[in-house]
């Protein structure tokens, strides 16, 4: 039985589960057993019944998926001979790993060892034994769940807290995935790098002012110590995030301010979805609208000027990242603008500001942890933003504060390091880990300083 | 609306509503008397206020028919009636807070002191100093209490020096009577106060910037009865000071607190006499309806 037919089926037990146990409680009710009124609505009933039947599948199944490739291999190891057995735990599974080829490639290697080729049919035989064991354990679970949840349908049973919890339970679930998730990925960013400072010192790596990661594949080629400072990258990637956060914070927030205080609704509601679009231009587009238009013309201007201008610039690619960032700016504060009560600007009003005393002394305060978020966004966006450096600010590790030179950022070398054919055991691969960890650990701060910085001056409201 | 309680003379317990929308006229049939023009004496000798045919829309909607009336200096007139009379509006075209409203247009001649103050050359910001207002709803700002209040005389620049801003600050606290509340607490949040108390910080915000007259919507609609007391207290105290107009839902606050009552009746003043006549020998028929709590 295939896994698909066991949801459906299961899900159809479910369904039919729902049904009995509604009809359960109203029965009960008519024969008066423990009661003349039930205590929930009959459809709590069924809810309740159907998570006694759902939940033990589910968590057959669960436990299924983690461990029958484990519990089928490990059953095809030992009914291999006693030499096999000894290679294929010293071989790295390349035994397994040839067995499971045998068996998924339908067994035409009509070349391959016979002993091989015994294990794989053996394989594919237990495989298929797991596949109907565990069709057969999900809905005998289901079933005995469903019986024991028929038993307790009563009137005097309250299904409706029951489903309540379990609902609370699931939410809890949801939060539990995303807070996991996160754990496993900085947990393995971290392990990574750590395998990355045993190759090249921290300190290397954190005070380095060259960035060349190039590694030897021979202990006798040219040009084989590779430098490893960070320094010139994330400087690159500030200089970069702080041009396009100078120009999409004021323009974001001006156009925030003129959406939410000033523009007429007509305005508003042209103007509010044009600036939206911008979000969802794709960032490559970006990237060759600064590399193809605004990088030329920043170059023609600053020989208009007698500047020295890199073809690919940081300036370039800052400002076209600015007007990306322009949406999330605005869009939040104009939410957090617009949801500052009308009284406050009335009350403002009244005492004989004007609007712009109004929005300055008043909405804005009132408004700033929105807007603050809003700016948060957009520098974790800028900090995080690849395709557009990519294509417009180069890959030259300067380091530099002129703006009108090449840089590379964080997040660029990740992606030049990690494309391609690449070892996962070099010093240059996983200095990737290592320049993700770094960015993590800034964006976490980032967001550690903003939210001071709201509850210092944040002016609450009520 | 039409439960008909037999008819008192007297005071029918009032009632507070909140009512946040835009005054609209509604229609009531059963009481649809017709009304020619206002009953009363809508005007005084030398008025501090005065509106001349004046008529508001809102759109296409007009929720203001053709008042005339008149406020004396250092009074309190009440304007009441029904819900959606048009009460608020009218005090709002008084300090132009109306133009804030974009679909919102008048017509008519309103005097401050006999000056136009819808002429074209007049500055409603400036007005708005001239005539503070205080709303249905205490709104102090997110800041604290001494900035709250300190914030109209910040942005008139009526202290040059600090020291001078805080004889304001205290002045206006102690007319609002809330000083010696909140005198070791001038730098907490204005937010954190009772309800009674935001409203009496509001208050003193507004008579910070030393108006003429202060617009009262509905002061103490949100209050308890006791915050209630404390503020109709105050007004008593302040119209030796300023002109007062209030709008209330409350006829015993109206009959308590003011000189003069004006009684709206979708959108149309109906009457305005002295208060004592309009509560106990109201003289139009729709004045007497309202006041005996037949509607409202």
């Amino acid at each position: 039985m295939s896994i698909q037919t066991i949801l459906l089926t299961l899900v159809a037990l479910l369904l039919f589960s729902y049904f009995l146990g509604r009809k359960r409680s109203l029965r009960s009710v008519k024969k008066g057993r423990g009661g003349d009124k039930l205590h929930s609505r009959p459809a709590y009933y069924g809810y309740m019944v159907a998570l006694w039947a759902g939940i033990p599948a589910v968590i057959v199944l669960l436990l299924w998926t983690m461990f029958q490739s484990q519990i089928v291999t490990s059953l095809t190891v030992a009914g291999l001979p006693e030499t096999m057995q000894a290679e294929s735990q010293g071989g790295h599974g390349l035994v397994i790993n040839e067995i499971m080829n045998l068996a998924d490639s339908g067994m035409v290697a009509e070349k391959s060892d016979p002993t091989l080729k015994a294990a794989a049919e053996h394989y594919l035989r237990l495989r298929g034994i797991s596949h109907q064991a565990i069709a057969v354990l999900a809905l005998v679970a289901a079933v005995i769940g469903m019986l024991l949840g028929l038993r307790m349908v009563r009137p005097d049973t309250r299904a409706r807290n029951v489903v309540e919890r379990a609902i609370v339970w699931t939410m809890l679930g949801c939060a539990a995935i995303a807070i996991l998730t996160t754990v496993g990925i900085v947990l393995s960013v971290l392990f990574e790098s750590l395998r990355f400072f045993h190759a090249v010192p921290i300190t290397d790596f954190l005070f380095g002012l060259t960035w060349s990661p190039q590694t030897a594949l021979r202990a006798d080629q040219v040009g084989s110590s590779g430098a490893f400072g960070a320094v010139p990258l994330f400087a690159g990637t500030m200089l970069i995030s702080a041009i396009a956060l100078a120009v999409a914070v004021p323009l974001g927030l001006m156009s925030a301010i003129y959406l939410s205080d000033y523009a007429s609704p007509m305005m508003r509601a042209i103007t509010k979805p044009v600036l939206e679009v911008l979000a969802g231009i794709p960032t490559v587009v970006y990237g060759f609208f600064a590399a193809l238009t605004v990088a030329p013309f920043i170059r023609q201007a600053g020989e208009a000027l007698g500047l020295d201008v890199a073809s690919e610039s940081a300036l370039a690619a800052g400002l076209v990242m600015g007007i990306m960032l322009i949406p999330f700016i605005s869009s939040l504060s104009d939410d957090a603008l617009s949801a500052v009560p009308r009284a406050m600007r009335d009350g403002s009003l009244g005492l004989g500001a004007t609007r712009s005393e109004t929005i300055r002394k008043v909405l804005i305060p009132a408004a700033l942890p929105g807007i603050v978020g809003g700016i948060l966004l957009a520098a974790s966006r800028a900090i995080g933003e690849t395709m557009i450096v990519v294509m417009a600010a180069g890959l030259s590790a300067n380091l530099t504060i002129n703006p009108l030179e090449a840089v590379t950022t964080v997040t660029v070398q990740i992606v030049t390091l990690l494309t391609g054919d690449q070892e996962f055991d070099s010093p240059k691969t996983l200095a990737a880990f290592a320049l993700g960890l770094g960015l993590f650990v800034i964006t976490l701060l980032l967001n550690i300083v903003a939210l001071k910085v709201i509850r210092r001056y944040r002016e609450q409201y009520e | 609306m039409t439960d008909v309680l037999p008819t008192m003379p007297g005071l029918p317990t009032g009632e507070t509503v909140v009512d946040d929308t835009p005054p609209m006229t509604e229609t009531r049939e059963e009481f649809d008397v017709e009304i020619k023009g206002t009953v009363g004496a809508p005007f005084v000798d030398d008025p501090k206020m005065s509106a001349r045919h004046s008529n508001v829309f809102y759109g296409e909607k007009q929720a203001i028919f053709d008042v005339s009336l008149d406020i004396g200096r250092n009074e309190i007139i009440a304007m009441i009636g029904p819900s959606g009379c048009g009460k608020s509006t009218f005090l709002r075209t008084l300090n132009r807070m109306n133009d804030t409203i974009p679909i919102c247009r008048v017509e008519g001649e309103h005097c401050l002191d006999g000056e136009d103050i819808y002429a074209p050359d007049q500055d409603p910001v400036l007005l708005r100093a001239r005539v503070g207002m205080v709303f249905q709803k205490p709104n102090p700002f997110p800041k604290s209490i001494y900035d709250n209040v300190a914030y109209g005389p910040r942005l008139h620049g009526l202290a040059r020096t600090r020291a001078e801003l805080d004889e304001i600050v205290e002045k206006s606290l102690v007319r609002a009577g809330l000083f010696n509340e909140v005198k070791d607490d001038l730098h907490k949040p204005g937010t954190g106060l009772s309800g009674g108390q935001q409203q009496r910080l509001c208050i003193a915000r507004a008579i910070a910037v030393d108006p003429e007259v202060i617009l009262m919507d509905e002061p103490t609609s949100a209050l308890d009865p006791i915050a209630t007391a404390t503020i109709e207290e105050l007004m008593d105290e302040l119209k030796s000071r300023y002109t007062i107009a209030v709008v209330t839902h409350s006829m015993q606050q109206a009959a308590r607190v003011s000189q003069r009552t004006a009684y709206f009746h979708m959108g149309k003043l109906v009457e305005v006499n002295p208060t004592n006549q309009v509560f106990t020998t109201p003289q139009h028929q729709l004045t007497e309806n309202y006041i005996t709590g037949r509607f409202g």
